[in-house]
């Protein structure tokens, strides 16, 4: 731990300088979503990357903690109840850990594809029910709260979102510390054990099911902290919160960004934000973007975006990383023709009869020409980036040849 | 009564048909490869849009004999660039891969045809009825669909236990080195067996196309639905997919077509609450409003109890 200090101070510092540096209306809005994001991100990377349990209702504990977040904040309006707003998550994180109780019980008997289908199942029944139990799940519309009624917090009402910002940060600290410790007590360890080879860990004495119960209840616990955040943030929380949608999303957070890595999820949390938030704005087909973007994590990197960053430990190790500087460079000419020509293409094929504002040039979908400069410029860089692969490859493999001095001992 | 009952159960039986249709090719792809096929109702939405865009020139025959071609074409294609290489990285990695298919091809549909419902119809030649029961009409096009069915289902098992081809199929199954060592081409057989059963998902989406409406959220409402069948049958087995399909199916049916409810439950017993009690929601309940949620009910009651499912025998 006491090696990682440094990390975290560094952490803290930049929770508290980015709203600094990101001080518009939309990038406070955007660090306010992260912090819920990373939460969630990091509590599913307890299940899957640490735990090795594939779930596809994950959103199930998210969104039970928020909705009884929503609630809270109603009773602290209606002064039934005297609570502070900043504790809130902890109310989510009480209603997601209790859920996850109840359905661990019997869900984590077994792992792999059991335990995915159980989750499916569960989290398909817990959405048909909201829209059953209309009084507690608000039917369609949700359920909307207020955070600023609550005893003001040493003067401070949460009336603008910079100020909610500061409490999310906070609980986005504390999370991820905890969560961190996790990964490092024995209950955290045993996790991994039990995720890579079940067997050995019975034969030890261990009992999957419960190690995995233990993980599966504490990631309840996280990600209804992220809800009880996401009621704070948004004052509003609907069943689409707890659907396959959003169990969809964290999963697609915490791939993309790298599973088994404890700062993966944080990553991959960051980058669907802020391509949520931004890419939105540009076009109608981000979400055909991002399933590709998808795929091709899947397909080539299948530890992510942070395994990406640690396949270059030997490299940075035998102290060749400046190898690699150049091919990289060499191949990213071609890669990002290649990769303008793809989205001018998709851009152009949903178009309609508007024109297409393409680096000065406007492209109509009607003109044999747009698609031809699209096409040849798609061509052109898939062939470059083939030539330059060789390259790129033997660079890559110089980089790595362990050398006799340093031993080279990555892993 | 006796109606309501016969048409629900001719109704439920439709239903529970068109999701063997799916639930075959999934269950056929999962004893394959062991990888639960995440984009199968997928397939089905592409054979249903595939076959529109066919039925404006070719017709409904044509697009029901190519639109499936299609669909089995992609299907292969994806095993053999795509799921292979992802097979390297385990079954978690499969099911994830399978999973962002899916939400790929969602996309790609839109982007493709549009986000507004298709007018893609059933053809005329079934605007008939086929029998009138109790005053109301079966229409042909449902009989047709039940015969699909029964066909489809038929041939899998005829093929799969007394061809040649299906001995070397369920060898590959169980003993895929031993296969690949008497000279066949495992790999291939993968990719053949994936391909049809995209194939029959495809055949499935061309057949409910005109019934459930041709929209991009198609895959989505059957999607899990699928899974609950496959997984509530038993994982890799046939006989147990057509069992939980008209389970699934019928029991979807009875719920709604049933006007029971909390209330009458209730009223057995002399019970009663007044409307302003807080699980208000809870007393009034009644079996229409359940229906959606009776098939996951199932699943997870079957994966605890049963967690092979009703036929199944393998857990993984």
């Amino acid at each position: 731990m006491k090696k990682q200090l440094p990390a975290w101070l560094g952490f803290a510092l930049a929770l508290i300088l980015l709203p600094q540096i990101f001080d518009s209306v939309l990038g406070i809005s955007i660090l306010n979503q992260m912090t819920i994001w990373i939460i969630f991100a990091l509590s599913y990377n307890m299940l899957l990357g640490q735990g090795g349990m594939l779930s596809f209702g994950h959103a199930v504990y998210f969104g039970l903690g928020g909705f009884m977040s929503v609630h809270a904040l109603n009773l602290i309006a209606d002064e039934i109840i005297v609570f502070s707003i900043t504790l809130i998550p902890l109310v989510g994180g009480a209603v997601g850990f209790l859920a996850a109780l109840l359905i661990g019980s019997f869900s984590t008997r077994k792992s792999g594809t059991v335990f995915a289908m159980i989750s499916l199942g569960i989290g398909e029944l817990i959405v048909a029910s909201s829209l059953i139990f209309a009084d507690f799940f608000g039917g369609e519309a949700g359920v909307t709260g207020d955070r600023t009624y609550g005893p003001p917090f040493f003067g401070i009402e949460f009336l603008q979102d910079a100020e909610v910002y500061y409490l999310g940060a906070f609980w986005l600290f504390v999370a991820t510390l905890f969560m961190c410790l996790f990964t490092q007590t024995p209950a955290g360890r045993m996790a991994n054990a039990v995720r890579d080879n079940p067997e050995r860990a019975e034969f030890i004495g261990y009992s999957t099911r419960r190690v995995r119960f233990i993980s599966f209840c504490a990631a309840g616990l996280f990600a209804g902290v992220a809800g009880g955040l996401f009621a704070i943030n948004y004052e509003f929380i609907t069943e689409e919160n707890l659907n396959a949608l959003t169990s969809g999303r964290v999963l697609l957070m915490a791939y993309i960004g790298g599973l088994g890595f404890f700062i993966g999820p944080i990553i991959g949390a960051v980058i669907l934000t802020l391509m949520n938030s931004l890419l939105s704005n540009y076009s109608e087909m981000w979400m055909l973007y991002l399933g590709i973007m998808f795929l091709l994590t899947v397909l080539f990197l299948p530890r992510g975006f942070a395994g990406f960053i640690m396949m270059h430990q030997t490299a940075w190790q035998n102290r060749r990383l400046g190898i690699l500087i150049l091919p990289y460079l060499i191949t990213a000419i071609p890669a990002s023709l290649f990769l303008a020509g793809f989205v001018g293409l998709i851009e152009l094929s949903h178009i309609g009869d508007d024109t297409l504002p393409y680096f000065g040039l406007s492209l109509g979908a009607e003109s044999m020409l747009s698609w031809g400069i699209l096409l040849t410029l798609t061509g052109i860089g898939a062939l470059g980036v083939k030539l330059s692969r060789p390259r790129l490859d033997a660079a890559w493999m110089l980089a790595n040849t362990v050398t006799s001095d340093d031993g080279g001992d990555a892993q | 009564m006796a109606e309501v009952f016969v048409f629900a159960t001719l109704n439920g039986l439709v239903t529970g048909l068109l999701l063997f249709m799916l639930a075959s090719g999934l269950t056929l792809i999962f004893s394959m490869m062991g990888v639960l096929n995440f984009a199968h109702a997928s397939f089905y939405m592409l054979g249903a849009y595939f076959a529109y865009t066919l039925s404006t020139y070719i017709g409904f025959w044509g697009g029901l004999l190519i639109a499936p071609l299609i669909v089995g074409c992609i299907g292969a294609s994806i095993e053999r660039y795509g799921l292979r290489r992802v097979h390297q990285s385990g079954h978690v990695a499969e099911l994830v891969f399978t999973f962002g298919l899916a939400f790929l091809i969602e996309e790609a549909v839109q982007l493709f045809w549009g986000r507004d419902t298709k007018n893609y119809q059933t053809p005329e030649f079934f605007d008939f009825a086929l029998f009138s029961l109790f005053g109301q009409e079966f229409s042909a096009y449902r009989g047709f669909m039940i015969a699909i069915a029964c066909l489809i289902f038929a041939a899998l098992y005829f093929i799969l236990t007394r061809s040649r081809v299906g001995i070397i199929i369920q060898a590959s199954i169980s003993h895929p080195q031993t296969v690949a060592n008497l000279g066949h081409n495992v790999p291939l057989i993968f990719m053949c067996v994936f391909g049809v059963g995209t194939a029959l998902a495809g055949v499935a989406g061309v057949i409910a196309g005109p019934v459930l409406t041709t929209f991009p959220g198609m895959a989505t409402v059957l999607g899990s639905i699928v899974f609950v069948v496959v997984v509530i049958g038993g994982l890799g087995s046939l006989p147990g997919a057509l069992i939980a399909s008209l389970l699934v199916g019928l029991l979807q049916s009875y719920a709604i077509a049933a006007d029971v409810g909390m209330p009458e439950l209730l009223n057995l017993f002399g019970v009663s609450f007044d409307s302003s009690h807080p699980l208000d929601d809870l007393w009034t309940l009644n079996l229409p409003q359940v229906a959606p949620v009776l098939p996951y009910l199932l699943l997870v009651l079957v994966l605890i109890i049963k967690p092979t499912g009703l036929m199944g025998n393998r857990e993984q």
